[in-house]
């Protein structure tokens, strides 16, 4: 297995740490004068998405870990696993667990394309584009001619996700263009 | 396309230039005159924490003009001070590049007191005057003060990034890390000091140790440590210690990282602000 050197460390790397694959997102180097070197690593944990920070001696070495992002087609789900689908024309499938899933349940819609984070080939993370487009399939009547005062309600769409801010035009079976970091409401897609 | 512009804006490199010029006015007033010594010789330093870029055929990049200044006091040469490159490898970050500038000085008949002063009326010309706290090593690294060296390496660090803002001076270092400083009489402390300022390490001074002897024992010692941490062996510079044999007048020195004064000087939080070009790897 591949290792990296705390001075070849630069964020976007996937290492290893107590067993678990983590993304660098920033290495410190810090150094007394007279003293002996550090490096300062934050990182998140791939699994738990939790961050965390971490000092090395200079020149540790630590293992690097098999993670790939990978964009793929989403399937279906069963109910216990969603499944997801190379986009090489390979037809390769694979099942990620709830999760895995995470919060991305909410924005998840069928034949679009996702990106799938694979460690030693399990999927690990599923991340939605910045902006996905869904359908509404309840919310409040829209009210004639109130259009402008900028009021809004929740609505609730297809992957069974309550957003909030959306405007009160908008009806049962428009389709709205979503910000997933965000989760809140960006226009009407167009049609 | 190839990122070839400068790190610092012009702003920065004239302030720069500004503070550099400053730096000189004050040494010449004081009677402290400017050397230039070699910025690559046949030796470099032992110290088991710092390493020296090798060039092959010639030598080291030197990580300091110490050992040649003290060979020029040795000589006769009087009170002076070296600004200019030095280097160490594998020292990159926002507080490090492998080549910085260096104003070191020396100073016949200071200890280190004395020049701990000389370094605040300095310090003041070019940032501006504030108030200096004192602080001991103990005081600062607290309860892990007995502990392993590493642990201590790291404590301090970051005990000396939680020192802002302000002016900090730390002196009384254990004895082991004495570097090239006497050791008080009390026998477990150096007469070395460092000044902090808004959390980053500026200035390293001592009241330096003149004794040929002891000179060679720390230099073994350092040896030793390189050999137990498989870090390349440094051979002792014969030539410095035939100075130190001939003999060195009293004198205190002091290394300041001139690059993040004028980091300070800008208000910048990272030194490629304020170097033309940054180094890479």
């Amino acid at each position: 297995m591949a290792t990296y050197s705390t001075n070849e460390f630069r964020s976007g790397m996937k290492v290893m740490l107590d067993g678990d694959p983590c993304n660098i997102l920033e290495n410190e180097f810090v150094k007394p004068g007279k003293g002996q070197a550090f490096n300062r690593v934050k990182m998140r944990n791939l699994k738990n998405g939790r961050v965390w920070e971490r000092t090395f001696k200079s020149g540790e070495s630590i293992e690097a870990a098999d993670v790939i992002d990978l964009d793929m087609e989403y399937l279906y789900t069963d109910g216990e696993f969603w499944h997801f689908m190379k986009t090489d024309d390979s037809y390769e499938q694979v099942a990620a667990d709830a999760a895995a899933v995470a919060d991305c349940q909410n924005w998840l819609k069928e034949q679009d394309v996702y990106q799938v984070t694979l460690w030693n080939d399990d999927p690990i993370a599923v991340t939605p584009p910045n902006f996905v487009e869904l359908e509404v399939t309840d919310t409040d009547p829209g009210l004639k001619g109130d259009t402008a005062n900028g009021g809004t309600k929740p609505a609730t769409l297809s992957t069974g996700a309550t957003i909030k801010g959306v405007p009160l035009f908008i009806n049962i079976g428009d389709v709205l263009k979503v910000d997933t970091r965000t989760g809140e409401y960006v226009s009407r897609a167009k049609t | 396309m190839s990122d070839w512009r400068p790190s610092a804006r012009f702003e920065h490199l004239q302030q720069r230039a500004g503070l550099l010029a400053q730096a000189r006015a004050f040494f010449a007033q004081r009677n402290v005159i400017e050397v230039q010594t070699p910025v690559l010789a046949k030796h470099s330093v032992t110290e088991p924490d710092v390493q020296s870029i090798q060039v092959p055929d010639y030598g080291y990049l030197q990580t300091s003009p110490e050992y040649h200044i003290k060979r020029l006091l040795a000589d006769g040469v009087p009170s002076c001070y070296q600004l200019g490159p030095v280097f160490r490898h594998g020292e990159l970050g926002r507080l490090h590049n492998p080549e910085f500038t260096m104003l070191e000085w020396y100073r016949l008949d200071f200890n280190h007191r004395q020049l701990m002063y000389e370094v605040a009326d300095l310090v003041d010309e070019l940032l501006g005057p504030k108030p200096y706290q004192h602080l001991t090593y103990a005081d600062l690294v607290g309860g892990v003060a007995s502990g392993p060296r590493e642990m201590l390496d790291l404590a301090f660090a970051e005990a000396c990034e939680r020192l802002t803002p302000g002016r900090f001076f730390i002196t009384d270092y254990p004895a082991d890390q004495a570097a090239l400083a006497r050791i008080n009489p009390d026998g477990q402390t150096a007469a070395r000091f460092e000044l902090v300022i808004d959390g980053v390490e500026i200035a390293n001074g001592y009241w330096e140790l003149l004794d040929a002897d002891e000179h060679r024992q720390r230099f073994a010692a350092d040896g030793e440590i390189r050999r137990h941490r498989e870090l390349p062996a440094m051979a002792v510079d014969e030539e410095f210690l035939g100075a130190l044999e001939h003999g060195m007048p009293k004198c205190a020195g002091v290394a300041m990282g001139f690059d993040r004064m004028v980091m300070l000087a800008c208000g910048a939080k990272d030194l490629s602000d304020v170097l033309a070009f940054r180094g890479t790897r």
